[in-house]
C-alpha cells in the first residue's frame, strides 16, 4: 500500500535536501534506516500518534529560524567535575571538549568507528531504533540513524569516576543538527550521563542504550532553554537481567520538544524509571511520549512526568505500559500531571494501559488543574506573599518529578535552577 | 466454558467470581423462532434505501435524508483504530430488510399480534402484556405498584412488533412508539431532533445506520413530566444472515425524567451477524435521562465462531442547564463490542455519568467507554468503567475527556479498573484527555488488578483483615455500579452482582 499523497511528497521533499553520508561499517544501516523512512514516510497531522503534535516543522526541509538565547548564568552542571564532550550545532568540538580518555569507560566519535571493520557500536547502531518501529512507528528515529552527522559511542566497562557531559551548544540561527549516540553497558557497570544545551535551531538525537544484566545508567538531561528552537529526540534502551535505567528530562520553555522513550525491558527483575520535569510559559509546545514493554519477569517500571504551564503554553503525555504475556509480577506505574497557571494553558494526555498476563500490579494516572487554593491560603494566611507561594507550591509540584534524579547533588542544582527562573520569571 | 476451564488462574481469584463469569457466558438465549419471514433482496443500493423507506410508509424528506446518508457512507471507510480484530465485512452479503410475514398488515393492537412473536418476547422474560411486573423479577411484589410497570417497544429483526402501554401514557403526556410510527405521526419533532446529536455523516456504521435504519423506538417526555413509569425496548434479532440496524430518539424535554432500559438477544449462528445502532438523546433545561443497558447479543461459541459484531453509536447531548444523563451499561454479549456511549455537556451545571461493567469471555472482544465533552460551565462528569477478561478474550477501556476553554470550573473524575481471569486474555486503557482551561480539574485513574488504597488503610485501621478488607471495598464499589441499574434488570444483574475484585489486591 502507498503512503497518502500528502505524506509522499513531504517525505520527498525532505529526502531530496539530505545526502547519505559516507558510511563505512555503518552504511548498511544508514541504507535500511532510509528505505524504512521511504517506507513509513515522516510523521503528518493525521498521525494518530502525531495527534497533540504537529510534526510540520520537524519535517520540513527549510529549518525555521532560532534566535540564539543571551543568558548570563553559568551552563547546567558547570559546577561538577565531568567529563565534557561538545558539540556545536551538531557538530563535535574537539577544542572545547576534555580528553575523552576515562577509566572504566571508551569513547569514540561514530564517524571514527566508521573506519573500524569490527566495533560493538556496529551492532547497535540503528538495530534499537528498529526494533523500536514496531508496535508504533517513529520515522524521524530512522531518518535520524540514516543522516545522522555526528554522536559517539559511550562503551561503559567498569564504573568510571565522573558523569560524562554531552554539551549540545547552539551558534547558528539557521541550524539543522542530527546526532546520534550509541551506548553499550557492560555487565556489572555503572555509569552516569549528563546531557544538557539547546543544540541548534532545529535539533534531531537519537540515542540507543544496551544494558547488559546488572549493568546500571543514569542519565539526566536539561533541554536548553532558546524560546525558537525545535527538538525531536528519541531514546532506545534495552535492560538485560536486574539492570537499571534511571532517566530524568528537565525542558524549559523552547517552541516546540517531542521526546520520545522507547524501553524495552528484556531481562527478568529490570528496573526503569523515566520521569520528566518541565516549565512551559508562552508559545510552548512540550510533548513527552513513551513507550514501555514488559517482555521479562517481575521487572518494574516508573513513569513521572510534571508540567508546569501557562501564557498558552500546550503540555502534550502519551503513555504506554505493554504488558506481555509472560511477564508475570510485572509492576508498572505511571503518572503524568500538570498544573495549569492560567486559562490559556492546556495539557493533553493519552495514558495507555495494555496488558496481556493476569499477575501484574498496573496502573495510571492523570491528574490536571489550576494550584490548589486552600493550600494557597494557607501560605498566605501565614504571611507568604501570593507570588512566594505560588513558586513554592509549582516548585513542590515539580519535585516529585526530580526526586527521579538519584544523585542528590545533581538534584539539588535542578531545583536550586528551577527556583531561580521561576522567581525571574516574576 | 472449556477455554475457561483449561485456563490457569490466578490465586486470590475468588472461585466465585470464576463461576459467575461462566455462568454469564453460557448463553441461554441462542434458539431461533421458526417463523415465516419477508425479506428485501440480499445487498445495499439506492433501491434497497427507497425499499425500506417504502415498507415504512414514509413521506418524501425520509427517504431524501436516507437517500443523502447513503451517498455520504459510499464515500466512507470503515474504521480500524479500536483494538478488534474481525474478517472484513462484506456488507454486500446482509439483508438489510426482514419482517415476519404476518406483520405485513400492521396490528393495531397487542391482541392482534402473530402469537408466535408473542411467544418469543415470553420466552426471552418479555412478555407483551400489559401486566404489573415483569415475570421472574424477585422482589417485585414489594415494590409499590406505581414503580412496577414497565412499557416495552420490542423489535424483532427490522420490525417493532408492538408497544404497550402506550394508551397510559399518552395521558401522561408522553410520546412513546416505534420510530416509523413517530416519522408519520409526529414529523415535527423528528424532523427537528434527528440527526441533531448524532450527525448522518458521523461515523461509518452510524451513516450506515442513517441510510438504513428500519425501526427503533422514539420517546418525548413533555415539559415537567415525570415518565409514569420506566420505558424498555427489546432487541431480537431472528433472521439469519440479517443485519439490524434501529434507531432510538428520546427527547427529554424541560423539567422532565425518564429512565429508559435496552434489553438484547439473538439466536446462536455460525456466522457472524451484523448490529449498528444508533441512540440519540436530547436533554432539555433541567431534565433527567436514565439510559440502561444489559447487552447479551449472541457472543460467538468458544472457539470465536459466530456472534454478533456490535457496532453501536450512542450519544447524550445536555442542551440545556443543569440538564443530567446517566449511562449504565452490562456487556456481556457481543463477538465484537465497538460502542461509546457519549455525553455532550452543553448546559451549565449539566452532568453525565457512566457506569459500566463489559465482561468478555473466550473469543470475545469489546472496545467500549464514553466521551465526556465539557463545553458548558460548572459541568460535571463521572466515568466508572470495569472490564472483566476471561478465557481469550480481550478487553478495551476507550475514553474521551475533554474540557473545553468555556467549561470553567469543570469536574471530572474517571476511573476504569480491570480484572483478569487466565492468562490467555488481555486488558487495556487507551484514555484520551484534553484540558483546556484551568480552573476546571480532571483526574483519571486505572488499575489493573488494585483497589483504592486509602480505602483499604481505612478498613485496616480499624482492625479488618487485609483480604476482609478488599472485599468489603470492592464490593461496595461493585454494588454501587450495579445499583445504578433500574430493578426491572435485576434479574440479569444479579447474576453480576456475584462477580467480585476480591482477587485483586497486590
Amino acid at each position: 500500500m502507498g503512503l497518502p499523497d500528502v505524506k509522499q511528497s513531504a517525505t520527498e521533499a525532505r529526502l531530496a535536501a539530505m545526502t547519505l553520508p559516507e558510511g563505512g561499517c555503518l552504511k548498511a544501516a544508514r541504507q535500511a534506516a532510509l528505505s524504512r523512512v521511504q517506507t513509513m514516510g515522516l510523521p503528518g497531522r493525521r498521525d494518530e500518534y502525531w495527534k497533540y503534535t504537529r510534526p510540520d516543522t520537524l519535517i520540513s526541509a527549510e529549518v525555521s529560524k532560532a534566535s540564539v538565547f543571551a543568558s548570563d548564568e553559568a551552563p547546567m552542571f558547570n559546577e561538577f567535575d565531568r567529563l565534557r564532550i561538545v558539540f556545536v550545532d551538531g557538530v563535535y568540538d574537539a577544542e572545547a571538549s576534555d580528553d575523552l580518555s576515562l577509566e572504566g569507560v571508551r569513547i569514540d566519535r561514530i564517524a571514527d568507528i566508521c573506519c573500524q571493520d569490527i566495533h560493538w557500536a556496529k551492532d547497535l547502531y540503528g538495530v534499537l531504533e528498529a526494533r523500536g518501529q514496531s508496535p508504533v512507528q517513529r520515522p524521524l528515529a530512522a531518518f535520524n540513524t540514516a543522516f545522522a552527522q555526528d554522536g559517539v559511542a559511550i562503551h561503559v566497562t567498569g564504573k568510571p569516576s565522573k558523569p560524562i557531559n554531552l554539551v549540545y551548544v547552539h551558534s547558528d540561527e539557521m541550524s539543522d543538527a542530527i546526532l546520534h549516540h550509541v551506548i553499550r553497558v557492560e555487565a556489572g557497570a555503572e555509569a552516569t550521563i549528563l546531557e544538557n544545551g539547546p543544540a541548534a535551531s532545529r535539533f534531531n538525537k537519537c540515542m540507543e542504550i544496551d544494558i547488559a544484566d546488572t549493568g546500571k545508567l543514569h542519565l539526566v538531561r536539561a533541554q536548553g532553554r532558546d524560546h525558537e528552537r525545535r527538538a525531536a529526540t528519541h531514546l532506545f534502551a534495552r535492560l538485560g537481567t536486574e539492570s537499571t535505567f534511571k532517566s530524568f528530562t528537565l525542558t524549559v520553555n523552547g517552541v516546540l520538544t517531542r521526546n520520545e522513550a522507547v524501553i524495552e525491558l528484556t531481562g527478568d527483575d529490570a528496573i526503569a524509571h523515566i520521569a520528566g520535569a518541565c516549565v512551559g510559559d508562552g508559545d510552548f509546545h512540550h510533548d513527552d511520549t513513551v513507550f514501555i514493554t514488559h517482555d521479562a519477569v517481575n521487572c518494574e517500571s516508573r513513569q513521572v512526568f510534571k508540567k508546569v504551564l501557562r501564557n498558552g503554553a500546550t503540555g502534550v503525555f502519551q503513555g504506554k505500559i505493554l504488558v506481555k504475556a509472560d511477564a508475570q509480577k510485572t509492576d508498572g506505574y505511571q503518572i503524568s500531571q500538570s498544573l495549569l497557571l492560567d486559562d490559556d494553558s492546556q495539557f493533553l494526555a493519552k495514558p495507555e494501559l495494555e496488558i496481556y498476563a493476569d499477575d501484574v500490579i498496573c496502573s495510571h494516572g492523570s491528574t490536571t488543574g489550576a494550584i490548589d487554593e486552600e493550600a494557597l491560603f494557607y501560605l498566605r494566611s501565614r504571611g507568604v506573599p501570593i507570588d512566594d507561594a505560588t513558586d513554592l507550591l509549582t516548585l513542590a509540584f515539580l519535585a516529585e518529578a526530580v526526586d527521579e534524579v538519584e544523585d542528590t547533588a545533581v538534584a539539588e542544582a535542578i531545583v536550586a535552577r528551577l527556583e531561580g527562573w521561576l522567581s525571574r520569571r516574576r | 466454558m472449556a477455554a475457561l476451564d483449561q485456563t490457569q488462574v490466578k490465586d486470590g481469584v475468588d472461585q466465585e467470581t470464576v463461576d459467575a463469569v461462566a455462568e454469564v457466558s453460557t448463553y441461554k438465549y441462542g434458539w431461533e423462532t421458526d417463523i415465516e419471514m419477508e425479506y428485501a433482496p440480499k445487498g445495499l443500493t439506492t433501491d434497497i434505501v427507497r425499499l425500506i423507506s417504502e415498507k415504512n410508509e414514509e413521506p418524501e424528506w425520509m427517504l431524501n435524508w436516507r437517500l443523502e446518508a447513503y451517498d455520504r457512507w459510499l464515500q466512507k471507510e470503515e474504521p480500524t483504530w479500536a483494538m478488534v480484530d474481525y474478517p472484513e465485512i462484506d456488507f454486500q452479503d446482509q439483508y438489510y430488510y426482514a419482517r415476519p410475514k404476518s406483520m405485513e398488515v400492521k396490528p393495531k393492537s397487542l391482541d392482534e399480534v402473530d402469537p408466535k412473536l408473542l411467544e418469543t418476547y415470553k420466552k426471552l422474560g418479555i412478555p407483551l402484556k400489559e401486566q404489573m411486573i415483569l415475570a421472574g423479577v424477585e422482589g417485585a411484589e414489594s415494590m409499590p405498584a406505581e414503580g412496577r410497570k414497565v412499557a416495552v417497544d420490542a423489535v424483532f429483526d427490522s420490525v417493532s412488533v408492538g408497544t404497550t402501554f402506550q394508551a397510559e401514557l399518552k395521558k401522561a403526556g408522553v410520546i412513546f412508539c416505534s420510530i416509523s410510527e413517530a416519522i408519520k405521526e409526529h414529523p415535527e419533532l423528528v424532523k427537528k431532533y434527528l440527526g441533531s446529536v448524532v450527525p448522518v455523516s458521523d461515523n461509518f456504521y452510524a451513516t450506515l445506520n442513517s441510510a438504513v435504519f428500519s425501526d427503533g423506538s422514539f420517546v418525548y417526555i413533555p415539559p415537567g413530566v415525570r415518565c409514569p413509569m420506566e420505558l424498555s425496548t427489546y432487541f431480537r434479532i431472528n433472521a439469519e444472515n440479517t443485519g439490524q440496524f434501529e434507531r432510538t430518539l428520546i427527547i427529554a424535554d424541560k423539567g422532565s425524567y425518564v429512565s429508559y432500559l435496552e434489553g438484547c438477544t439473538a439466536p446462536a449462528r455460525d456466522i457472524a451477524q451484523l448490529h449498528a445502532a444508533v441512540v440519540e438523546i436530547i436533554i432539555e433545561e433541567d431534565a433527567e435521562v436514565k439510559y440502561s443497558t444489559v447487552q447479551n447479543w449472541y457472543p460467538g461459541d468458544e472457539n470465536g465462531k459466530g456472534g454478533i459484531y456490535n457496532f453501536v453509536t450512542k450519544r447524550a447531548d445536555c442542551r440545556g442547564d443543569r440538564a443530567k444523563i446517566m449511562w449504565t451499561q452490562v456487556e456481556t454479549g457481543s463477538a465484537v463490542t465497538w460502542k461509546y456511549p457519549s455525553c455532550i455537556l452543553r448546559g451549565a451545571e449539566s452532568q453525565g455519568e457512566f457506569y459500566s461493567i463489559a465482561i468478555a469471555n473466550n473469543m470475545q472482544q469489546a472496545d467500549t467507554g464514553t466521551k465526556m465533552v465539557h463545553l458548558g460551565k460548572n459541568t460535571k462528569s463521572r466515568i466508572v468503567s470495569k472490564g472483566i477478561s476471561a478465557g481469550k478474550a480481550q478487553n478495551t477501556y476507550r475514553g474521551l475527556v475533554s474540557m473545553h476553554p468555556k467549561a470553567k470550573n469543570s469536574r471530572n473524575f474517571t476511573q476504569c479498573d480491570s480484572l483478569l481471569i487466565g492468562d490467555k486474555c488481555g486488558a487495556h486503557t487507551v484514555p484520551y484527555i484534553e484540558v483546556k482551561n484551568n480552573s476546571s480539574r480532571v483526574e483519571h485513574e486505572a488499575t489493573t488488578s488494585k483497589v483504592d488504597d486509602e480505602q483499604l488503610f481505612y478498613c485496616r485501621q480499624r482492625g479488618i483483615g487485609e483480604e476482609d478488607a478488599v472485599a468489603l471495598v470492592v464490593n461496595g464499589f461493585c454494588k454501587d455500579v450495579l445499583q445504578a441499574l433500574p430493578m426491572e434488570f435485576a434479574m440479569e444483574a444479579q447474576q453480576l452482582v456475584a462477580i467480585s475484585l476480591e482477587g485483586s489486591v497486590g
